[in-house]
């Protein structure tokens, strides 16, 4: 059971809450002026990144807010947790790309 | 290849076990191939031997990170299965019971298939026409599943308490060619027939980098282990296949979850078949050594951890205490998680890809073992004809965009 800590209430056990997929995806602004592939990006393609992950929680047993959070994936830690509209305290680690020519 | 026999093992005991190979090679990796699949599970290790034994590609390299089978091959909960909603899913599960059927004999190897039935339990109303419509729609596919009443149910299940509990058993459906396996000697029973046909079991070699020529194509990896070069790459990562496919660029629709199981103590044979349960979410069955084999569901968040949190096993423990209340005097031996792939259809890919070379096949989610052999055909045959299979057509990256999706999410006869 995890700590997670809601940046409105403070600490509370991780069954209070509810996982919400990873952050700062925008829904495009004209649906439909998008391309398929770029509507298909929006609803299904996801980082999944093995590292620092920027995602929302919402903590539906508590204040019922959405926030997000960074949580190494590899071990679980929260290394901040930020309300919606603010940006990630420490830029989130990127996947390397490591694709060579 | 040592073959195996009965002869042999009384020749071999009368002898103290003397005289006994290893199964496989210790390959140290060359510098090229004519393909290279990345993941030594059951699935990467069926690929190589298919690639070989089939279409007569005996150049290959299997790289693993770790050790063979290490990962979710020996991770699950062993259940096989082909009673799934939608036309393309059965083919392609039924696909992989008929391989299943004859793989102890293709193989030389007792991979302990057992035809013992799985048993998908419906405690509500919901359930039961779901359930029905799966039988239907199975049974018009040419797959096996029957409709049992709770009485018929509990017949051939004594343990099963049907009644006075929250959620009482109303029926089942049985699927009789569904059953388990031993998922070790999967692995094993891969490798030793992989590496009898020449193809390179490579340990402890994590690739880093995916090569591409200047056409854009694969040319080879960057392991720990040094440049291995190949026109062909094969990737079956399971949990970790978003990271290595975005090393060639390529984004996949996956999330990885950890999913646990637990096995318990030891007992004498008490348990017929497997039974699992949708609504109230666990499922169990009895191992040969004797073990009660749990499996719970994923952790709400996406992670690497290989672990999962105590409240979901305790969940699935919970829900098998209400169904089988003599099994609350079972202590549990083992718990652990496995890393999976999870589609937003909850079928998996099996297919080309953007990348000329490179092919995958990923996102079994929580159900890939009782695909082993079947997923590795297909993907053999893929690398091969560079072409999917009829079977595995449907099953490409760009369903998400076109829409044509598997749902069997939607669709499903257990709980994710």
């Amino acid at each position: 059971m995890l700590l997670i800590n809601c940046p409105y209430c403070g600490e509370r056990p991780e069954l209070e809450f509810v996982h919400g997929g990873q952050a700062h995806i925008a829904r495009p602004g004209s649906p439909a002026e998008c391309s398929d592939q770029q509507w298909a990006d929006y609803l299904y393609r996801r980082d999944n990144i093995k590292g620092v992950h920027a995602e929302r929680w919402r903590h539906t047993h508590g204040c019922g807010r959405f926030f997000n959070a960074l949580r190494d994936t590899t071990s679980d830690q929260f290394l901040a947790t930020y309300k919606i509209g603010e940006q990630p305290p420490v830029p989130a680690q990127a996947q390397p790309r490591k694709a060579t020519a | 290849m040592q073959r195996f026999s009965g002869l042999s093992l009384i020749r071999r005991g009368l002898n103290g076990q003397r005289g006994w190979q290893p199964q496989w090679r210790r390959a140290e990796p060359k510098p090229d191939y004519d393909a290279i699949i990345v993941g030594g599970g059951g699935h990467g290790l069926g690929a190589a031997f298919y690639l070989a034994k089939e279409h007569g590609i005996t150049r290959v390299a299997v790289l693993e990170k770790g050790w063979i089978g290490g990962g979710n091959t020996g991770r699950n909960t062993t259940i096989i299965r082909s009673n799934y909603l939608f036309d393309e899913s059965a083919a392609l599960y039924d696909h992989s019971v008929q391989l299943w059927e004859s793989l102890s004999q293709v193989l030389n190897y007792n991979v302990m298939f057992s035809q013992r039935g799985v048993m998908m339990l419906a405690h509500t109303v919901h359930d039961v026409q779901v359930s029905q419509r799966h039988v239907h729609a199975n049974r018009a596919n040419g797959v096996d599943n029957e409709w049992l009443t709770s009485e018929e149910a509990r017949a051939h299940c004594p343990l099963l308490k049907v009644d006075d509990i929250r959620y009482p058993v109303l029926g089942a459906a049985f699927q009789r060619r569904g059953g388990t396996a031993r998922h070790d000697a999967v692995a094993w029973a891969f490798a030793r027939a992989a590496d009898a046909l020449g193809v390179d079991i490579i340990e402890n070699c994590e690739v880093l980098g995916i090569r591409r020529d200047a056409g854009g194509a694969v040319s080879g990896v960057d392991t720990t282990r040094g440049t291995i070069r190949a026109p062909r790459i094969g990737v079956s990562a399971a949990g970790h296949s978003s990271v290595i496919m975005r090393m060639a660029g390529v984004d996949l629709p996956i999330e990885s979850y950890p999913l646990q199981a637990l096995v318990s103590e030891p007992v004498k044979p008490i348990f017929p078949c497997v039974v699992m349960s949708n609504t109230i979410h666990a499922y169990i069955s009895q191992s040969d050594k004797g073990e009660m084999v749990i499996g719970a569901g994923t952790d709400a968040y996406t992670s690497y951890t290989q672990r999962g949190g105590l409240h979901i096993s305790r969940h699935a423990l919970e829900a098998i205490c209400e169904l089988f209340p003599m099994f609350r005097r079972l202590r549990m031996l083992r718990s652990w998680g496995g890393i999976v792939d999870v589609t937003p259809d909850r079928s998996p890919i099996i297919a080309k890809t953007p990348v000329p070379g490179l092919y995958v096949n990923c996102g079994w989610g929580t159900g890939g073992f009782k695909a082993t052999p079947g997923a590795a055909h297909l993907l053999a045959w893929t690398i091969a004809h560079d072409a999917p299979h009829p079977i595995n057509a449907p099953f490409t990256i760009e369903r998400f965009r076109d829409g044509n999706l598997i749902d069997e999410a939607a669709a499903a006869a257990v709980a994710h």
